[in-house]
């Protein structure tokens, strides 16, 4: 059973996030740079299911040269190795041209299982795993938050508005766990010092046989026009409670026509 | 006029509001065509037509719903390359997103996902980061792919009716690939639905407890019709199940009112219901950063404040 674990290297999530003045991108030196919070729960399930079924787990990611540091961070749970999908051409790709050389880098190596959280905590589009999917031919079990391996065959529980969806399919296939499907284990410090050492292969664009005009800020499938920050709400009424607090609420509410 | 294929959530014959919003907005491009896919998809053609549908595609095949997205989304890419649509609308949900991201790549179009609204000549609306930045973007290759996050318009009824046509699509054996073998239904509260809610009451790190969300959140709740939400705080500790988490990492809402208790406003919480239309905070401590949200706050101890707050609102029913 060998699992390619999908990670994207984001801005921390208890930080503000901004778009660069320049070209409208993500503004990567913004915040500090973490491995995306949800792909934590993939690598742990992808750990969890080479302990039961053998095999490898090896860590994907696309991004630039930073990103092997997340890389590492993620092999250092437990993977073997890392791909680091790398090419000044990528800056300022959309989930379109992700999803294209992901499903490059992925294609023709024998993966059984590929798995992804289910967003990305800066772009929170959700939408790479379907697509990664789509352009590989393979079965999409995504929005999983309990992944049953047995043998080839593969049974998620597909988070849904009422409950879950049971969803069944045969490997290979892609899977997107979602969060607080498991509990994420922190590394051992063999396994740190083991990351330092593991085999990372840096890939470009002409490595994977990709145009370098069908990726990148310039080649999008959409483009952004402008931006602005939210601006600041006008400062509210605040009260300090001397026991007419609620009465004051329901105040609000009645001028708010809520009640 | 061109039209603008809107995909319908339903459930049976039950249409989703979500859908007529869509729907109205939809009219703001072009004509508005319906697609409705799955059991009981003939039976929504007549509000939809209400709501300003002028033709509804209805696709009822069971085999439409029995597998993960793939069909809808071929379904959608032979009408694109049958119609022309000027763009495709499909409701934000984890599974609308889905269907429009298979949707992008096998029509070369370009997809935004979460606009909050999409003007005459399609630039589209996003707020992102929580609602921090507002980001106007446009597609430039193929069919504009647009999905559009609840309560973003109302329903616009036009009282018109709408031309009923049955679709099938031969599925590729890849769409027939990951197969639904159970639906399971989860009990519900009964509360309305946390992502469409009109009102949504929150407890964070200050309710204390899981019995704090049981005695004092969920029955302001439950005076109000609204749904109850959860900071991170509070679901990290395990007082209030995970899914009603809202923030960063869990439910983006945009209600009509947001009554945050006991919650301080990290950006972790912020980003997930900044843009409320009105906020109501309290929290004992004035120098909480979720102050700057409220439209109304009052600094206080909650579990003497919210239960007052909701026998005065039982009082006037």
């Amino acid at each position: 059973m060998n699992i390619c674990v999908c990670v994207k290297q984001v801005p921390d999530s208890w930080a503000e996030k901004k778009l660069s003045s320049t070209d409208s991108t993500l503004d990567r030196a913004s915040a500090d740079r973490v491995v995306n919070e949800l792909d934590e729960y993939a690598v742990e399930e992808a750990l969890r299911i080479v302990e039961a079924h053998g095999g490898e787990v090896t860590i994907l990611s696309m991004g630039p040269t930073e990103a092997a540091d997340s890389i590492r961070k993620a092999i250092s749970m437990g993977a073997t190795a890392g791909i680091h999908v790398v090419d000044d051409a990528l800056h300022g790709s959309d989930a379109l041209a992700t999803s294209l050389v992901l499903a490059k880098a992925l294609e023709g190596r024998g993966f059984d299982l590929i798995i992804f959280g289910s967003e990305s905590t800066d772009a929170r589009m959700s939408v790479v795993p379907a697509m990664v999917a789509a352009r590989l031919n393979l079965p999409q079990l995504t929005f999983a938050n309990k992944v049953d391996v047995d043998g080839s065959a593969i049974k998620i529980q597909r988070v849904t508005d009422y409950g879950y969806d049971e969803v069944s399919a045969t490997l290979p296939a892609v899977v997107s766990v979602v969060e607080k499907t498991n509990e994420p284990r922190y590394p051992s410090f063999k396994n740190i010092m083991a990351a330092k050492k593991a085999p990372m292969e840096a890939l470009t664009l002409s490595d994977l046989g990709v145009d370098a005009s069908t990726v990148g800020l310039g080649n999008a499938w959409s483009q952004v026009a402008s931006f602005a920050d939210r601006p600041a709400k006008p400062a509210g009424t605040i009260v300090t409670d001397d026991g007419t607090g609620a009465a004051h609420i329901e105040e609000f509410l009645v001028a708010q026509k809520f009640i | 006029m061109s039209e603008v294929l809107v995909l319908i959530e339903h459930s049976g014959s039950d249409v989703k509001k979500v859908s007529l919003e869509l729907l109205a907005i939809a009219a703001g491009l072009g004509e508005p065509s319906a697609v409705v896919v799955g059991p009981g998809a003939g039976d929504c053609v007549a509000i939809l037509g209400e709501h300003g549908a002028q033709t509804v595609y209805v696709a009822d095949a069971a085999d439409m719903v029995d597998y993960v997205v793939a069909p809808t989304a071929e379904l959608l890419a032979q009408l694109v390359s049958e119609k022309s649509p000027t763009a495709v609308l499909i409701p934000s949900s984890a599974e609308g997103k889905e269907v429009a991201g298979r949707l992008a790549v096998a029509t070369n179009s370009g997809v935004i996902t979460d606009a909050v609204a999409v003007a005459a000549d399609g630039t589209a609306t996003q707020n992102v980061f929580g609602g921090a930045t507002i980001v106007q973007s446009k597609v430039s290759s193929g069919t504009p792919i647009i999905t559009i996050r609840t309560n973003s318009t109302a329903p616009f009824v036009t009282g018109g009716s709408a031309t009923r046509v049955d679709v099938t699509v031969a599925l590729s054996d890849v769409a027939k690939s990951a197969k639904v073998t159970n639906r399971v239904s989860v009990e519900k509260s009964g509360r309305p639905d946390l992502s469409e809610a009109a009102i949504v009451v929150s407890g964070g790190r200050g309710v204390g407890s899981d019995e704090g969300f049981a005695t004092i959140i969920e029955p302001l709740a439950d005076a109000l019709g609204a749904a109850v939400g959860a900071s991170r705080a509070a679901t990290d500790a395990g007082w209030y199940p995970h899914q009603f988490q809202v923030g960063q990492t869990g439910k983006t809402v945009s209600p009509q009112l947001y009554i945050a208790n006991g919650i301080s406003g990290a950006i972790q919480h912020r980003a997930g219901m900044q843009t409320s239309k009105a906020v109501i905070v309290v929290n004992k401590d004035a120098d909480a950063p979720i102050f700057d949200l409220a439209d109304f706050g009052v600094v206080g101890d909650l579990n003497t404040v919210i239960p007052d707050l909701t026998a005065r609102i039982k009082n006037r029913g």
